[in-house]
C-alpha cells in the first residue's frame, strides 16, 4: 500500500508537468490546426534558457525564470507564430508538420553544438524535503510540481472560461468565421494561444528539469508523452489534455514497477493505439463534425 | 508519355548504369544506399503526396522488411523469396495498421504510425532471442542472379538499379491507371471523388499499405547491402528522415522523392566541412524551403522556371469582365 501511494503520487507529479505540455499542444490544434511536432523541444528548451542565465549573466534563479519566461514568450510563441505558421497557413497542414518536425531538429541539435552535449544538472524548485504519509514517504518536489501545474490549468481554465478575452480565444478556436464577422481579432487570438503554450512550456520545463536534469534529447519523450496524453484523453479538450497526461504519468509510474523495464516504454503507446481503436476521440473528448 | 519525356528517361537510366563506373567503394555504397532510399521514398510519396495521408514508420515498414529478408535468407532462403515475404509482411503490417487508424480523420494515421515505429524499435531490440536485440543480425549473403554474384559493391548496385526501375516502372503504373488517378482525384477533392462512386478510406487504406510494401523492399535491398542490420537503424528519426526526403524533394511529383533522398543523402557529404552545424543548417534549410515553397524543390523549380517563362498574354480588351 505505502508503495503504491508512492508510485501514484510520483506518477501524477509527472503526469501534471506531461499534461501542462499536453494542454498547451491541444490549444495550438484548436486555434490554428497546428500539430506541433516540435513540443517536446519546446518543454526541452527554456531550462536552458534558464542556465544560461544564472551561468552566463549571473542571474539568481527566480530572476533567470523570468529571463527564460520572457525569451520562450518572444521564441516559442511571437517568432514561431510569425515565422513559421502565420505564412504556412494556407498550404494546409503537411508543410508545417514538416516544418516543425525540422524546427525540433533546429532546437536539439543547437541546443547540443552551442551548450552542450550532456546534461547539465538544474537547480531544484522546491526544498529537498521527504514527507511520510501512511508510511510512504512523499517528496516536496512532487507536491509542488503537482500544485504548480494544477494550479496553471486551473487558471488557464477560468481565463478561457471567465474573461472576455478568454471567450474570444475560444470562439475563435470553435469557428474563426463566425467569430471574425462578430468583431473578434481571430489574427490576435491565435497569437495569445501560441504565448500561452510558450508559458506553459516554460513551466513544464522548470518543473520537470530538476527530476530529468536539462538534455539536449529531453524532447524526444516529452514530445512522444504529450501526443499521447492530448490523443488518449481527447483532443480537443483542455480537461481531456489534463486527465491524459495525468493518466499517462501514473500508467508510466506503475507499469515501470510492476512490468518489465524493458517494455515501460511501450504501454503509453498500446494505450494509445487501444484508445484510437475504441474511442478515437479520446476518453473526455467530443465528437467533431468531419473536417473536410 | 511525350517523345521528350522518353528521351529524358533513357539519358537518365543510361546516366544512372554510367555513373558508378571507375567510382571508388564508397562512392558506390552511397549511390546504392540512395536507389534503397528512393525505393522507400517512392513509397511514401504514394501515401503522402497522393493519398494526402502522414505515414511516420516507413523506417519501420524498411525495418519489417529488413528483418524477415535477414532471418529468411540466414536461414537459406534465397534473396527472392526472401524480399517477397519482405514486401509482402510490410503490405499485411500495413493494412492492419491502416484499417483501424483510416477510420478517423485528422492524421490520425500519422500517431498510430509513430507509436508503432517506436514500439517495433522496442520488440527489436527486447526479443534478443530472434532479433538478435542490440547487437543486431549479421553476415547475410548478397544474392546471386543467373549465376552472377552481387558480392562486388559495382555489382550490387547493378542489382539494386535494376529493383529501383521496377519498382519505378510498378508506380509509373500505379499512377498511370484509372486506380492511381482515383488517388489523385482523392487528393485534390475527397467530396467530389466519394461523390464519383470512389470508396475514399478503401483507396487510402491501399495507396498506404502499397506504399509500406516498397519500403519493405527498400528493407530486403537494406540487408544484403549493408549485412549487418540493428534496430536503430529502423528508428523513428529515420522514419522522419524518409519523410523529408519526399517533402523536400516534392510530394505528389514522380521524381520527387528521388531528388529528395539524393539531396538528404548527399547534403552531409557537401556540408562536411561545417563539422557539427550540419544538421542544424539542414533544418533551417527545410523550414525556409516549406515556407518559400511547401510543394519541395521541384514546386521551387517550377515556380522559379514559370517566371521566365514567356508568358502567352491575352489581348486586354478580350479579358474576362472588360467592359468600355
Amino acid at each position: 500500500m505505502a508503495e503504491f501511494i508512492q508510485i501514484l503520487v510520483s506518477g501524477l507529479a509527472a503526469g501534471s508537468i506531461y499534461a501542462l505540455a499536453a494542454v498547451g499542444f491541444t490549444l495550438l490544434w484548436q486555434a490554428s490546426q497546428t500539430i506541433n511536432f516540435a513540443q517536446g523541444e519546446f518543454v526541452m528548451l527554456p531550462a536552458f534558457f534558464v542556465l544560461i542565465g544564472m551561468n552566463f549573466l549571473g542571474l539568481g534563479l527566480w530572476p533567470a525564470v523570468g529571463f527564460a519566461l520572457l525569451l520562450s514568450l518572444l521564441i516559442l510563441g511571437l517568432t514561431f507564430k510569425k515565422l513559421i505558421v502565420e505564412p504556412m497557413l494556407p498550404h494546409g497542414t503537411l508543410p508545417l508538420v514538416i516544418a516543425t518536425i525540422a524546427l525540433g531538429l533546429l532546437m536539439k541539435e543547437s541546443v547540443k553544438e552551442f551548450y552542450g552535449a550532456t546534461a547539465q544538472p538544474f537547480p531544484p524548485i522546491f526544498p529537498q524535503k521527504v514527507f511520510h504519509v501512511l508510511g510512504a514517504s512523499v517528496s516536496a518536489q512532487d507536491i509542488g510540481n503537482l500544485a504548480v501545474s494544477m494550479l496553471a490549468i486551473l487558471g488557464l481554465q477560468l481565463f478561457l472560461s471567465r474573461t472576455r478575452t478568454g471567450r474570444c480565444m475560444q470562439a475563435s478556436a470553435q469557428n474563426p468565421q463566425v467569430a471574425e464577422i462578430l468583431g473578434v481579432d481571430v489574427k490576435r487570438m491565435a497569437l495569445y494561444t501560441f504565448l500561452i503554450n510558450a508559458a506553459l512550456a516554460t513551466i513544464a520545463s522548470v518543473l520537470i528539469s530538476p527530476v530529468y536534469l536539462a538534455k539536449f534529447s529531453n524532447g524526444e519523450t516529452l514530445g512522444l508523452v504529450a501526443f499521447i496524453a492530448a490523443i488518449v484523453g481527447g483532443f480537443n479538450q483542455i480537461r481531456g489534455a489534463l486527465v491524459g497526461g495525468l493518466l499517462i504519468g501514473v500508467i508510466d509510474n506503475i507499469s515501470a514497477v510492476y512490468i518489465s523495464a524493458q517494455y515501460r516504454a511501450a504501454v503509453p503507446l498500446l494505450l494509445l493505439i487501444a484508445i484510437i481503436l475504441f474511442r478515437p476521440q479520446g476518453l473526455l473528448g467530443s465528437k467533431e463534425g468531419r473536417a473536410v | 508519355m511525350t517523345r521528350k519525356q522518353i528521351l529524358f528517361v533513357v539519358l537518365g537510366i543510361a546516366a544512372l548504369i554510367a555513373a558508378p563506373l571507375g567510382q571508388g567503394n564508397y562512392i558506390i555504397y552511397t549511390m546504392t544506399s540512395w536507389l534503397l532510399f528512393s525505393i522507400a521514398a517512392m513509397g511514401l510519396n504514394l501515401t503522402l503526396g497522393y493519398a494526402g495521408q502522414i505515414s511516420l514508420a516507413q523506417a519501420g515498414f524498411m525495418g519489417v522488411g529488413a528483418y524477415v529478408t535477414a532471418l529468411m535468407t540466414l536461414a537459406g532462403v534465397p534473396w527472392i523469396l526472401a524480399a517477397l515475404s519482405s514486401i509482402g509482411s510490410a503490405f499485411v503490417v500495413g493494412l492492419l495498421l491502416g484499417y483501424p487508424a483510416l477510420r478517423v480523420q485528422h492524421h490520425f494515421l500519422a500517431f498510430v504510425t509513430l507509436a508503432f515505429n517506436t514500439l517495433l524499435f522496442l520488440v527489436l531490440r527486447n526479443e534478443e532471442e530472434i532479433t538478435g536485440g542490440s547487437f543486431g543480425l549479421m553476415g547475410m549473403e548478397r544474392p546471386t542472379v543467373f549465376g552472377i554474384s552481387t558480392d562486388g559493391n559495382l555489382n550490387f548496385y547493378y542489382f539494386a538499379l535494376v529493383c529501383f526501375l521496377v519498382a519505378a516502372g510498378i508506380m509509373w503504373w500505379i499512377l498511370r491507371s484509372p486506380w492511381g488517378r482515383a488517388f489523385k482525384a482523392l487528393r485534390e477533392n475527397p467530396i467530389r471523388a466519394e461523390s464519383l462512386g470512389l470508396k475514399v478510406r478503401r483507396q487510402t487504406l491501399l495507396a498506404f499499405a502499397i506504399g509500406s510494401a516498397f519500403a519493405g523492399l527498400a528493407g530486403a535491398l537494406q540487408s544484403p547491402l549493408v549485412q549487418f542490420i540493428e534496430p536503430s537503424s529502423f528508428a523513428l528519426n529515420h522514419s522522419l528522415k524518409i519523410l523529408l526526403m519526399v517533402v523536400v524533394g516534392g510530394a505528389g511529383f514522380f521524381f520527387g522523392p528521388m531528388l529528395g533522398a539524393a539531396v538528404v543523402i548527399l547534403l552531409p557529404e557537401i556540408l562536411r566541412f561545417t563539422e557539427g552545424y550540419y544538421l542544424i543548417i539542414y533544418a533551417l534549410l527545410v523550414i525556409v524551403l516549406m515556407v518559400y515553397s511547401p510543394n519541395g524543390l521541384i514546386g521551387a523549380g517550377q515556380k522559379i522556371w514559370s517566371k521566365f517563362k514567356p508568358k502567352h498574354e491575352a489581348r486586354r480588351d478580350l479579358e474576362k469582365g472588360f467592359q468600355l
